[in-house]
């Protein structure tokens, strides 16, 4: 019969995958996978579970990467230190594709079958949103590292009990930049341009061109492009001549990179500034030197001598051996927020975890000390950084 | 037939499928609910463009913007109607109510859309014809993004959490009931008649474009439900569930299953989706095992799991069921 | 003045590609009908390639004409034989099934060519490949010449890359219109049973036409990359189907239909998002084409061939 051979065919492609994964695996430094073999079948009774939700695939995969390496680097530490209440982590990340019903699913999965006793993720807030509700009704507490729109964390007025988040959020980001614009830099003009398609783009430039505006200052165009466009002359030159001071450019360092270039290709020689989305050693990489002169917002610096980010930087260096970007960072705070809490907790069931997530105060992460407000947002200080000879450095703290 | 004999044929399925859904609803785990949630959608999505590529032999890779559409109408109501009651109703069922009301407004609109893009069906084969569904898409998308009516790239979110393992199978019932019915019908052999040869039928006095623009409409209208269906399932409308990308997945369900089968749309939505979800523990490796079993279904089974034929008509019941007459109209 | 001659700079520089990847659709559309949804990532493995070859080479290093020519005609060269291997495995045993079955397998090549580049380096190869999800950054051939006349800014990249496309188009209408394979390739897309009744060896037209369509797509990304110098898995995504618009728009099958299709797209992009909305730009391309098409159902220059019956 064909539709046998057909069957054992697809079973065969299924298994040689399966082997492959499995050898992958294995050399993986930050993975502590002593219970490979059982997973799954292993009940959480020993063993306490991270559900990580990532774009591990698709057009958002290096984020999704990014973030599990500092997940998992922060829990392999909570583990050599002896775990949390004598146990041991591990982390189970589900893939979602960059799709917010994916995210759903692999969140319930995570939640009811792998018994996770926090979620953590996601990069972006569409699949958060998506991720949100399930936390709440299985009251299971998540942490958001990056999602920074203020919907997040709300479920239209009441804020969601089992949700919280270790950044800051876009109506904070966006005034940072604002008031840095009009007050250290002193622009009047300024061009946006968003990525249409990214709701944390949008986001923080529509808070931006609000608090510019209420500044005293004018947002001359407002221009948009979509995320793996490769081409953005069309826009840039329509920018050109607005008499502009500088560009608003509130995207992923994948974007922003190539937009730097073409701007200074078409003879723009104004800054560009932007937020978090810009952090990454790629960023240099790509734009080479055109984005010398221009600012961006953060939730750290790598410069700042601080100890806990030294030393964060020089493992995840050993481990991985690249710089880590911001969302590395936050994964990691997340994941050490979460493990802070479990310790406090008076036991490990959800609601207390909660509780105790939502009275962490002063925590010194590496993105900063964070406190949780009433909203579960963190409230914590804003780094604006410069950009000199490719390299960014510290400019200016903004409180909030 | 009598009227009674009419109604109690077609009522049939949902009477047998709603007590059985109530009891799987009962047993299962929250965890395989959403996933045969989702695999159930995708079986409303495959059957209901199966209408229109596999069927009438048009090529159509906007399946998504339909959804989008259906999605959207059934978002903006249940978030407007979030909190009243009906008068005269209990809070729950006040809800199942106004989420019916969604739905089949939801339904109402995609296959308005599906009007307004069946009718340049009229001019355009093929792979132009593709390209206008495809361009419908991405324009859907565009407008959602550009209007904050709708939420713009953020979407929608905090929509009430109304879409169960018994809506979602209503669903799929009323979509593969409707495509059966529909294949046994006078319209149905006008749509196989157009995909065998379009000529041969307009000259036997079929009106090719009149059931062209028909079979959208109605593949439009279910695929608004199917999405109407998911954004109730993960409580947000973002036009990211609804890209070009979801239409293809779509499509390759459909062909994978058989071009006009619909016991095989079902199977190959059920497979592909049960199979994506198996396939999430292996992370990156996802998607290239997806890939090689796509290549390798194509490759080993050329017309599709089932072909042109129905489950039936290769896995004899012992029963002896009657042969579907409409079962062999290709080789 | 100054903005419209810059939009006009800037939108054939990018029409340009969009032609050249457009007549690998085209080309492959006319022999076998198949829209080869896969092309958008043989581009994708063009760019790689020439990444690959470039770091090997050490291009960053010590930039030279004589390395980039190096690096662009073996980039073409490997993505020449990855659409020959395309068109073996996952096409050709399917040439006499319904067309659509081929359409999955190209959308099954295409899942794993972008798929397949995301995974994690295989450890130990000396070049990090697969490259991974991150976007990789493409070392400059040549130092980097602007001018400015009238205000308009043009490079000696956007020169090179224009007048290079150009070639290959002339060199391409040239082999399909003047050569023996050309004939040959014209016989097989008018009807490929009859040309192999007239002894025309069709495997090997077939497999020519992927190779010539597959090599346009690296030359495309190589000097898209000059001025665009990021390579990452997906890239090519949306300009495949920009393309493949493109290629639909001149009439498919068509090849200076492609050409004219891939720099009206580009023009048309380039003025939409810089004298209207740009947030719209997706969705005016696609109204202009299906405009176009209401009008003429087969595109600018493609023609209904009379239905037999």
């Amino acid at each position: 019969m064909r539709l046998t051979r057909t069957l054992a065919l697809m079973a065969a492609v299924v298994a040689v995958a399966a082997c492959q994964d499995k050898k992958q695996e294995a050399p993986a430094p930050a993975a502590p996978q002593a219970a490979a073999p059982a997973a799954g079948g292993a009940p959480a009774g020993d063993k306490l579970v991270f559900g990580h939700v990532a774009s591990m695939t698709g057009n958002e995969a290096t984020f999704g990467d990014s973030t599990d390496k500092g997940i998992k680097l922060a829990v392999d530490e909570a583990n050599k230190a002896g775990g949390v209440k004598g146990k041991q982590l591990t982390v189970k990340t589900l893939d979602d594709q960059g799709k917010p019903e994916e995210a759903a699913v692999a969140a319930t999965r995570l939640v009811t079958q792998d018994g996770a006793t926090v979620l953590l993720g996601e990069v972006a807030s569409s699949r958060s949103l998506a991720m949100a509700p399930i936390a709440d009704s299985n009251k299971v507490p998540m942490i958001t590292p990056t999602s920074t729109n203020p919907r997040v964390t709300k479920d239209g007025d009441k804020t969601r009990p089992y949700v919280f988040r270790v950044c800051f959020i876009d109506p904070f980001q966006g005034t940072v930049m604002a008031k840095f614009a009009r007050e250290n830099l002193k622009i009047n003009n300024v061009a946006v341009l968003r990525d249409v398609g990214n709701d944390y783009s949008v986001g923080l430039a529509n808070f931006f061109a609000a608090k510019f505006k209420d500044l005293g200052g004018t947002i001359v165009a407002d221009e948009s492009y979509k995320a793996g466009d490769q081409d953005f002359k069309a826009q840039l030159t329509a920018i050109k001549n607005k008499k502009i001071q500088a560009i608003y450019v509130p995207g992923y360092y994948t974007d922003v990179a190539l937009i730097a270039r073409q701007a200074r290709e078409l003879g723009i020689k104004v800054p560009l500034m932007g937020g978090d989305g810009w952090d990454s050693v790629k960023l240099y990489e790509i734009a080479k030197g055109a984005l010398d002169g221009s600012y961006f917002s953060n939730h750290y610096s790598s410069e700042d001598p601080s100890p806990v980010i030294q030393g964060f930087v020089k493992k995840y260096k050993e481990t991985y051996g690249s710089v880590p970007d911001a969302l590395a960072v936050l994964g990691y705070d997340a994941a050490n927020v979460a493990i802070d809490a479990m310790k406090r907790a008076k036991d490990l069931t959800g609601p207390s975890i909660r509780d105790a997530i939502e009275q962490t105060k002063g925590y010194q992460a590496v993105s900063g000390v964070i406190n949780l407000d009433q909203d579960h947002n963190a409230v914590k200080s804003a780094v604006v950084l410069a950009i000199k000879n490719n390299e960014a450095h510290f400019a200016a703290t903004v409180n909030p | 037939m009598r009227p009674v004999r009419i109604v109690l044929r077609s009522a049939l399925p949902f009477l047998v499928a709603l007590p059985l859904l109530f009891a799987l609803q009962g047993v299962i785990s929250p965890g395989w609910a959403i996933v045969l949630i989702s695999a159930g959608i995708n079986v409303i999505l495959a059957v209901s463009l199966n209408v229109v590529n596999g069927f009438t032999g048009q090529f159509s890779i906007g399946h998504a913007g339909f959804a989008a559409v259906g999605a959207y109408t059934a978002a903006k109501i249940t978030t407007a109607m979030h909190g009243l009651q009906i008068v005269g109703l209990s809070a729950g069922v006040s809800d199942q109510v106004v989420f019916l009301l969604a739905l089949l407004a939801g339904m109402v609109t995609a296959a308005l859309a599906g009007v307004l893009v069946g009718m340049p069906s009229l001019r355009l084969r093929g792979d132009y014809l593709a390209i206008v569904t495809l361009g419908f898409n991405e324009i859907i998308r565009v407008i959602i993004e550009n209007t904050p009516f709708l939420g713009q790239a953020t979407g929608i979110s905090g929509l009430p959490r109304l879409t169960t393992v018994v809506w979602v199978g209503m669903g799929a019932v009323a979509t593969i009931s409707m495509a059966r019915r529909l294949v046994g019908s006078t319209h149905g052999r006008a749509l196989l008649a157009i995909r065998e040869d379009e000529v041969a039928a307009e000259a036997m006095g079929v009106d090719t474009t009149g059931y062209k623009v028909r079979a959208f409409v109605i593949a439009s209208a279910f695929a608004g439900l199917a999405g109407g269906l998911l954004v109730h399932l993960i409580q947000l409308c973002t036009p990211r569930s609804f890209t070009f990308v979801k239409s293809i997945e779509v499509v390759v369900m459909v062909v994978l299953g058989g071009m006009g089968s619909v016991t095989g749309s079902v199977v190959a939505a059920l497979v592909l989706s049960f199979a994506l979800e198996g396939l999430r523990e292996v992370q990156q490796y996802r998607m290239v095992v997806y890939s090689l079993l796509l290549i390798v279904l194509m490759l080993t089974r050329p017309s599709g799991i089932f072909g042109t034929r129905e489950i039936w008509d290769i896995v004899k019941l012992p029963g002896g069921r009657r042969k579907a007459a409409g079962a062999e109209t290709s080789p | 003045m100054t903005e419209f001659l810059q939009h006009l700079v800037n939108g054939l520089s990018v029409g340009t590609i969009y032609a050249l990847i457009a007549l690998g659709y085209t080309m492959v559309y006319g022999v076998l009908k198949l829209i080869n949804f896969a092309h958008g990532d043989v581009y994708m493995v063009g760019a790689f390639s020439g990444f690959y070859l470039a770091n090997a080479m050490g291009v960053g290093g010590s930039p030279s004409l004589a390395k980039a020519l190096v690096v662009f005609v073996g980039s073409m060269i490997i993505c020449g034989i990855l659409g020959v291997l395309i068109e073996r495995f996952a096409y050709r045993p399917l040439r006499h099934r319904a067309r659509l079955t081929s359409l999955i397998t190209a959308i099954g090549v295409s899942f794993l060519l972008e798929y397949g580049f995301q995974l994690p380096s295989i450890p130990g190869l000396g070049i990090p490949f697969p490259p991974g999800p991150t976007p990789r950054f493409f070392p400059e051939p040549f130092t980097r010449v602007a001018w400015e006349p009238f205000g308009v800014y043009v490079s000696n990249y956007d020169v090179i890359s224009f007048f290079t496309a150009v070639g290959l188009m002339l060199l391409l209408q040239y082999i399909v219109y003047r050569t023996r394979f050309g004939t040959s390739m014209r016989a097989v897309s008018f009807d490929s049973q009859v040309a192999g009744l007239m002894g025309i060896n069709v495997n090997r037209v077939i497999a020519g036409t992927f190779a010539l369509g597959s090599a346009l797509a690296a030359a495309a990304a190589l000097l898209f990359a000059g001025s665009r110098p990021k390579v990452d898995p997906l890239m090519g995504l949306t300009l495949g189907i920009k393309a493949f618009v493109a290629a639909v728009f001149g009439g498919i099958g068509n090849v200076p239909g492609a050409m004219v299709g891939g720099l009206a797209l580009g023009l048309a992009e380039e003025y939409v998002s810089g004298y209207a909305l740009s947030s719209y730009r997706d969705g005016i391309a696609f109204a202009f084409l299906i405009i176009v098409l209401l009008v003429r159902p087969a595109g600018l220059f493609g023609s209904f061939r009379p239905e037999k019956v």
